[in-house]
């Protein structure tokens, strides 16, 4: 348990739900968050450094093991590292295959990097709640900072920026997919003349608003929903896990469990926003 | 729970690692892959062969086993045919020359018969003729009487 003395449930809670914050604050500049409030205050010109420093470090992990074994890959018997990475990419291989039935290179490894990334970065969730902030307390502390006002937040998934940023890449690529097999005229009929369709070209001109409407707030629906998905699960579960570290010696049997039950929610979020996008750009690309 | 910045930081870099995963990762185990179900594929296949090609060869090999019994058979049938064929001759031979060795030894005592018959014939021709001369001492004619005696012992 990381609760001093001099902190309270809530304290404890907030300092384990906020991040790493370096950004432009009003006053002080270029500079590290020392409190909520200030990382508040630096609005959008601020990063977070713990999210971006696991995830990418969790993608180049991701990136190396797999580039290991797809520079030695040989088409005799496989074996360890390349048994797993075959079976990934396999695995992969046929989720997309069921799903997208156009031609694209791009498909499949967007897919297995959507799913290896989150998977790894759900799976830090598993982490004990307080061994790496503390960790990082004893660093900060090294290099002279306040050991209270350094944040650290492991899960890059349960920062909204996180899923965001790939459910809005995903976004640009499902427009990038539906403007390429459709034509802008194409995509731009596809918002405005469904779902409500008349053969009568007055009552189309007035139904128009109406179809784009509904139209939009579907398709942007879909980014922020992969989004919010990931953050929502992510972000209770580590919540809980946070709630279940409070409990001092009951911890144990219950921390077991629930990360027994958070197995299947790492791996079943991270299925589904693969599984997700996959259906998106089918839809991109198809004819309605 | 702000949004800012890590946003963007976060979208450059999925989409750095994607491109890379595109560019480094999944063809060349894909390739693999692929060729690994080829060769399976042709393993599966020549063995497949194989199979077929024992089983063609069991036949064949049954079908020369099988002539070549036939064969076998045929030979020992003509074997023993043609060893009875000899032994018949065989015997047949040995019959013929016991016929013809006992005809000889006939002919044989035949001539033995006949010789000792000429000689006895002459010897009591002589002894005739010795017993008249001396019976008749020299009042007898012996060419002429010869002559007779002859005539005698060729009736005997």
């Amino acid at each position: 348990m990381a609760t001093g003395d001099n902190l309270t449930s809530t304290a404890y809670i907030q300092h384990h739900l906020q991040n790493m914050t370096f950004g432009l604050h009003p006053e002080n500049g270029w500079s590290m968050a020392a409190t909520p409030e200030q990382a508040s205050e630096m609005g959008f010109w601020a990063i977070h450094l713990d999210t971006m420093g696991w995830s990418i470090g969790l993608g180049l992990l991701f990136l190396w093991l797999f580039r290991k074994v797809a520079r030695t890959a040989s088409t005799g018997v496989p074996q360890g590292l390349q048994n797993f990475v075959e079976m990934m990419v396999e695995f992969v291989d046929n989720s997309v295959k069921e799903t997208f039935h156009g031609k694209s290179r791009l498909i499949a490894p967007l897919s297995l990097t959507i799913f290896c990334w989150i998977f790894l970065m759900n799976l830090m969730d598993l982490v004990p709640v307080d061994v790496l902030p503390m960790l990082a307390q004893k660093i900060g502390a090294m290099f002279g900072a306040d050991p209270a006002h350094v944040y650290f937040k492991v899960v890059p998934t349960t920062d909204v920026n996180a899923t965001l940023g790939m459910s809005l890449s995903v976004f640009a690529l499902i427009i990038f997919y539906a403007i390429r097999s459709k034509g802008v005229s194409g995509f731009i009929a596809e918002l405005t003349l469904h779902p409500f369709n008349t053969p009568n070209k007055f009552f189309q001109v007035l139904l128009i608003p109406i179809n784009f409407l509904l139209e939009v707030v579907t398709l942007l629906a879909r980014p922020i929903s992969l989004a919010l998905r990931l953050f929502g699960n992510l972000y209770a579960g580590e919540l809980i896990f946070i709630l279940i570290a409070m409990l001092g010696l009951w911890q144990l049997p219950l921390h077991f469990a629930w990360a027994t039950f958070h197995i299947l929610i790492i791996v079943l979020q991270a299925f589904i926003f693969m599984m997700l996008t996959i259906v998106y750009l089918s839809m991109a690309t198809e004819e309605h | 729970m702000n949004l800012n910045l890590t946003l963007i930081g976060q979208a450059i870099a999925f989409a750095v690692f994607v491109w890379f995963c595109m560019k480094y990762v999944w063809p060349p185990v894909m390739q693999a892959l692929q060729e690994r179900q080829k060769k399976i594929a042709d393993g599966l296949d020549a063995a497949s062969r194989a199979t077929r090609d024992l089983e063609l060869a069991q036949e064949q090999a049954n079908e020369t086993l099988r002539e070549s019994k036939e064969q076998a058979a045929e030979i020992l049938e003509q074997a023993h045919k043609r060893s009875n064929q000899m032994i018949e001759e065989a015997r047949d031979n040995a019959r013929q020359e016991g016929e013809r060795m006992i005809a000889n030894a006939r002919s044989e005592i035949e001539q033995e018969i006949n010789r000792a018959k000429e000689e006895l014939r002459s010897q009591v021709a002589r002894l005739a003729v010795e017993g008249a001369e001396r019976i008749l001492e020299s009042s007898i004619d012996e060419a002429k009487h010869r002559e007779l005696v002859d005539k005698l012992a060729a009736e005997l």
